[in-house]
């Protein structure tokens, strides 16, 4: 028994500690810095200000951060809708290929996402493969511009991330009774009806854990829309970079940053609200 | 048209991999409480589904009132099922559990109101509205599952071993609880089951299945007593099943040797002389006596106690025969045979009272 506690102890503590240096002192240095000025000199200034929350309200800032959320809502919902489907065939799926197909869909992640960025590029740009195939096939006269839209980074977010809608949504489709379904049919349900009233409530927690892994990501990855939007489509994680590379603005990137935590940390509250609410449902699936 | 709600005529399913049903022909009265009683395996749930739509036959007809059923799916049959694990939805209260057959059909606010609460009374859960299926015990969300069916006046209402899972006492009481409304409803159930004492007990016919084929259809009395084949006599209660020689026969009787010893039993079958056959005898049909408390010994066999299993209201006794062969036999206490206490290894005499054997072919 004791031994069993030290081993907990000591694996727990691990953990903490790494993340005590490695995360909750840097988050807490970055929280420092958002109340700091901008020095001409040095980095920053050591006098404590609200002044970079107060310029957050400027109108390009907001319209930043409109832009993101307005991107990575849109990003989750095509996630959701391309998504849902593909989990529940597979879940659903006898076929001995079930554990295969789903394989598939982490194969992606053997690659880094940069460079999986990069062959977006290289299909979207305008003497790309898509184009190329396009043309030949005589279905467009003229290259399209597709590189350098938000077209581009709806892709590249899209393509980036469905894997983490998929996964969750697989975790909870499988563990759907489909009793349940069975239930609802021979009491008189239609199709329509054991989508809306049962399938849909019962994989909620899915759904809802899904659009967490893929909207919150959308929001502050800055690589894919720098790669494939280009100075077009500045997102939230842009702004940020910019502020500490290019303007040189710790204390602003700083203060994003933090808006970006506090946002992310709602969304996560109300993630766990509604899982708690779903519990009932949880605990007899 | 007769009063048969349901006939199912020459109905088999064959899945991918294995057949399920053979050639099934059924016939199911109105308003009678039918169990299909068969080992897991027997096809009986697979039966139960082609009523239900679940699977189409592979071949042959089923008829709901009157008309052929074939293509038409689960949700448009006038049939309900209560499903063995209740199949409750655990997003919604006990109320929308039961109001969602009705809320399906379009049927008004105020009554599909009306209707919860009358069938929530009916089964004694009139208080519990607003609970969660997971905040009820087993009998509750039994009940809920009943009430869940019987609110859209099916036609048949199927039920899929649904007291499988309750706890014995409970199981009881259910049983008396499910007969009780049945009778009240006046619904045909279908009722699958793989517990024979349930099946007996509750139904007015049983069918006994094995293997994807009908046994026997007849009442729990006609299969426990006049079983057709040693398949139903070994799966409904407990048989003691003795190689039997036939020495001579006429219409009336039979003289047969059984362990060495010659009985003279009654011919009902118009068994042929020659012929091998099976004598069954139920344990309960068994009498065993000390050597001091017989004097004919002709038609009993001498037998030693190798098991006492003492239960209360009953005795039950294993005993070995001179040739080896083990029987059971079930002794109950009453005023003519008080001395119910052998002991292991004692040497006792056993025999049935003529007639209330059961004979049957020798099967390949």
């Amino acid at each position: 028994m004791k031994h069993d506690k030290t081993f907990k102890f000591i694996t727990i503590g691990i953990i903490w500690l790494w993340l005590a240096i490695f995360a909750v002192a840097p988050n807490g240095l970055v929280f420092l810095t958002s109340l700091l000025q901008q020095g001409d000199n040095e980095l920053v200034r050591l006098q404590l200000t609200l002044n970079s929350y107060f310029d957050l309200f400027n109108t390009s800032y907001l319209k930043i951060f409109l832009h993101s959320l307005g991107l990575a809502g849109c990003c989750t919902l095509v996630c959701i809708i391309v998504g849902y489907p593909f989990a529940f065939i597979i879940a659903r799926s006898t076929s001995r290929y079930k554990g295969f197909l789903l394989f598939l869909v982490i194969i992606p992640f053997w690659t880094s996402s940069l460079i999986r960025s990069y062959a977006i590029v290289a299909m979207l740009k305008t003497k790309g493969i898509l184009n190329s195939l396009l043309l030949s096939l005589g279905l467009i006269d003229q290259p399209l511009h597709l590189l350098y839209s938000s077209t581009a980074v709806m892709i590249g977010l899209v393509y980036s991330l469905l894997p983490f809608m998929i996964l969750p949504l697989y975790a909870n489709i499988e563990k759907l009774d489909m009793r349940l379904i069975d239930a609802a049919r021979d009491l008189g349900a239609n199709k329509r009806t054991v989508l809306l009233k049962i399938i849909l409530p019962l994989t909620w927690p899915g759904i809802i854990a899904g659009s967490m892994l893929v909207f919150l990501p959308a929001m502050s990855m800055f690589y894919i829309p720098d790669l494939l939007g280009g100075a077009k489509s500045v997102l939230l994680g842009n702004l940020i970079q910019n502020q500490f590379l290019t303007a040189r603005n710790w204390p602003m990137g700083s203060a994003v940053s933090v808006m970006l935590t506090l946002l992310m940390g709602l969304m996560l509250m109300l993630y766990w609200h509604s899982t708690k609410r779903n519990k009932d449902a949880q605990d007899l699936l | 048209m007769s009063n048969n709600l349901i006939e199912i005529r020459g109905v088999s399913k064959h899945f991918p991999d294995h057949p399920v049903l053979h050639n099934i022909n059924l016939e199911i009265r109105n308003g009678e409480f039918l169990t299909l009683l068969g080992p897991s395996g027997c096809g009986k749930t697979t039966l139960l589904r082609l009523i239900s739509g679940f699977e189409e036959p592979s071949s042959g007809a089923i008829y709901l009132d009157g008309k052929d059923i074939a293509g038409i799916p689960p949700h448009q049959r006038h049939v309900n099922t209560v499903f063995q694990s209740y199949a409750l939805f655990p997003h919604m209260d006990v109320f929308d559990n039961v109001a969602f057959g009705l809320r399906c059909k379009g049927i008004a606010k105020d009554e599909v109101e009306q209707r919860v609460h009358e069938v929530l009374r009916m089964v004694k859960l009139d208080t519990f509205l607003r609970r969660k299926p997971h905040q009820l015990s087993g009998g509750q969300q039994q009940r809920v599952a009943i009430a869940r069916a019987v609110i859209n006046k099916p036609l048949v209402l199927l039920l899929d071993e649904p007291l499988s899972s309750l706890d014995y006492r409970l199981r009881k009481t259910m049983q008396i609880e499910l007969k009780q409304l049945q009778k009240q409803l006046g619904i045909t159930f279908i009722f699958v089951t793989h517990d024979q004492e349930e099946a007996l007990s509750m139904s007015d016919r049983v069918v006994v299945m094995h293997d994807g084929e009908i046994q026997q259809i007849g009442t729990p009395r006609q299969v426990y007593e006049e079983p057709d084949n040693l398949q139903v006599a070994k799966f409904i209660g407990e048989v003691n099943i003795f190689e039997t020689k036939v020495l001579a026969a006429d219409d009336k009787q039979l003289q047969v040797e059984i362990e060495g010893k010659l009985f003279t039993l009654k011919n009902r079958r118009k068994y042929k002389a020659e012929q091998t056959l099976y004598t069954l005898v139920r344990p309960e049909d068994l009498q065993v006596w000390s050597p001091s408390e017989v004097n004919d010994t002709e038609t009993m066999f001498s037998a030693v106690v190798e098991e006492v299993i003492y239960k209360g209201c009953t005795v039950d006794l294993m005993l070995r025969l001179m040739s080896g062969k083990r029987l059971a036999a079930t002794q109950f206490f009453n005023e003519d045979d008080e001395k119910l206490d052998f002991l292991l290894g004692e040497a006792v005499w056993v025999h049935w009272i003529p007639g209330w054997e059961v004979i049957l072919p020798h099967e390949a």
